[in-house]
């Protein structure tokens, strides 16, 4: 069907598109809606969607965003990203978390393990692989497991959809909004992000 | 001033609820209902509004509660989604058929079974006959500015009829994109102030709100309502001039996107038409003359207006978001086909069931409809003509 097109047109390769894989009850949804909320900051056009499945703790969830400089009209789900994130690595099992991605792209895992391991699982993909412990991270900084505030910076520093320094001044800004009760929690976050900002790998 | 936004489909229409302060709004709060009574509750309990706001038990009661406070002279509404809009089935003929301009925020999701709760338009088209005013969005835009022109277009002296402002559930519902609000106050003018000519706390005339009709009486007033049903159609015309005053938006009966010259046309509604103009863009590179006309307004339906648009295409794809299990047709197929009639049209129409429980509708699968109506035209044979897009072997 792909043929049925010569060429594509400005208003749809401008985009950059994105697909997180995680599993109910993680906050891949969250991730993708905070990510939306925090490149709408710099000026352009967001989506950030979840697609739902059965609604269960546990059970495989997908979201997606798109980000361009122009406004966004397609309504789909997302078959050739830029980038994949997967919050919890058990998904390699049941989910083929590479397909469609871009060679061009990258991937961004959730683990403890050396690169090389993951590589091994991705079939063959070309593109550029990076891994998080965003366990560690999380426990260190708000010492619960919250892998979505770790994966959101992540994927900020990789994609480089806007410089570090514009994102963690949003993020506070953001969090001071949402957790205004709670300031320790405030700190954990941050904490969070920037850690992450520096281990990403 | 606009304020620029970015919010779920949801949130720009809990907002535009906020920034009608209406009197009265009840709802069942919890699924199959969407997260709009929930936010909107939360403006109503911060006292962001001035609004009553009535949780209920049910979708009938609901609806039930909005007809007694709209009929007592207050400004109502409620908002509901999927099975909640079938339970009030019922009462969308009372609410019509007593002329109540009550605003009812639609997200559009299936009916069961199978047991599922993603997006297509069954609720909503079931419920097409009843009475209502029906106006459908594409994005969060549109449903939030069709929400901020709803009192308008229902509390006409000309119409006083109930009106469904919809938009795709999930799809559009659930999706932050970015808005362009309007403020407080330009909507707060906009809109107005509700001063309703009869109502039942006017103590100083007396009334009684849907009585009993004879057979002598009831057929008459059937007629009186399709004839403020009708009058909604230039109604919504001046409202969205008079929208596009204050927002800078033009919104119209529908949205025609690069059809006037289109030999292959597609008539959609919903969230698929933003997909389907950037499929029209890269066809329209490749040299092809397609083209698309997105329903706005589909109660009272514009027939003449839409027949007129469509006088250039030859072949033509009307796209039904639900199954009518008639065998022939879909609800807008039956409608477009009609109108063709009438206006004396005979091109070749192709009618498309799609998206059925939230199957996802992506660029190619709608320029592969493009690439069957060119292929009808170079073979001159249509085939089956009533087809399912995207459906698995």
């Amino acid at each position: 069907m792909k043929a049925f097109f010569n060429q594509r047109s400005d208003s749809v390769k401008d985009i950059i598109q994105i697909r997180w894989h995680g599993r109910g009850g993680q906050g891949a949804k969250t991730a993708a809606l905070l990510f939306a909320d925090v490149v709408f900051s710099t000026g352009k056009y967001v989506q950030g969607f979840p697609e739902y499945g059965p609604e269960r703790m546990g059970a495989p969830v997908t979201a997606y965003n798109r980000i361009s400089d122009n406004v966004i009209r397609v309504h789909s789900n997302i078959y050739e990203p830029d980038y994949v994130i997967v919050v919890d690595e058990t998904l390699f099992d049941s989910v083929d978390v590479t397909k469609g991605l871009s060679k061009e792209g990258a991937i961004i895992v959730n683990t403890a393990r050396d690169k090389a391991e993951i590589i091994k699982l991705l079939k063959g993909y070309e593109g550029r692989v990076y891994t998080i412990d965003a366990r560690k991270i999380s426990l260190e900084s708000l010492g619960r497991y919250h892998p979505n505030t770790p994966m959101l910076a992540a994927i900020v520093k990789v994609s480089g959809v806007m410089s570090e320094e514009t994102f963690l001044k949003e993020m506070q800004h953001s969090f001071e909004h949402k957790f205004a009760a709670k300031p320790a929690v405030i700190k954990g976050n941050m904490k969070a992000l920037r850690l992450t900002l520096q281990e990403v790998k | 001033m606009s304020i620029r936004e970015r919010l779920s489909g949801n949130e720009a229409v809990a907002n535009a609820m906020r920034q009608i302060n209406p009197d009265v709004m009840s709802a069942f709060p919890i699924t199959p209902s969407t997260e709009i009574p929930f936010i909107f509750s939360s403006f109503a309990a911060n006292g962001e509004v001035d609004t009553e706001f009535i949780p209920v038990e049910s979708e009938h009661s609901a609806l039930s509660a909005a007809i007694g406070a709209q009929a007592a002279g207050a400004r109502s509404l409620t908002a509901t989604s999927s099975c909640g809009l079938a339970l009030m089935w019922e009462m969308l003929y009372v609410a019509a058929s007593n002329r109540l301009p009550i605003a009812l925020a639609l997200v559009n999701r299936t009916l069961s079974g199978p047991i599922n709760i993603n997006c297509d338009h069954s609720d909503s088209m079931g419920a097409r006959d009843s009475g209502w005013i029906q106006i459908y969005s594409e994005n969060n835009q549109e449903v939030y500015d069709n929400f901020v022109q709803a009192y308008r277009i229902a509390e006409h002296p000309s119409v006083r009829l109930p009106i469904m402002i919809c938009q795709d559930g999930f799809i559009t519902s659930a999706a932050v994109e970015n808005i362009e609000l309007l403020e407080d106050k330009e909507v707060k003018e906009f809109v107005g102030e509700y001063c309703p000519e009869n109502y039942l706390l006017n103590s100083r005339q007396s009334q009684s709100i849907g009585p009993y009709a004879v057979s002598a009486y009831c057929m008459e007033a059937k007629r009186a309502q399709l004839e403020a049903l009708k009058n909604a159609k230039q109604v919504v015309l001046e409202v969205a001039e008079e929208f596009a005053g204050i927002s800078g938006r033009s919104y119209g009966l529908f949205e025609e996107y690069r059809l006037a010259d289109a030999d292959y046309a597609m008539v959609i509604i919903g969230s698929a038409a933003g997909t389907a103009k950037d499929a029209i863009d890269q066809l329209r590179a490749d040299g092809q003359k397609v083209g698309m006309l997105k329903i706005r307004l589909f109660r009272p339906f514009p027939g003449e207006e839409i027949a007129a648009a469509l006088k250039n295409a030859r072949v033509i794809a009307c796209m039904d978001r639900t199954e009518s299990f008639n065998s022939q047709c879909g609800p807008l197929g039956a409608e477009v086909k009609n109108a063709l009639y009438n206006a004396g049209q005979a091109p070749v129409v192709i009618n498309y069931v799609y998206g059925l429980g939230g199957r996802d509708v992506a660029v190619e699968n709608i320029a592969s409809v493009y690439a069957d109506l060119i292929g009808i035209d170079k073979t001159k044979d249509a085939g089956e003509k009533y087809r399912y897009l995207s459906l698995r072997d």
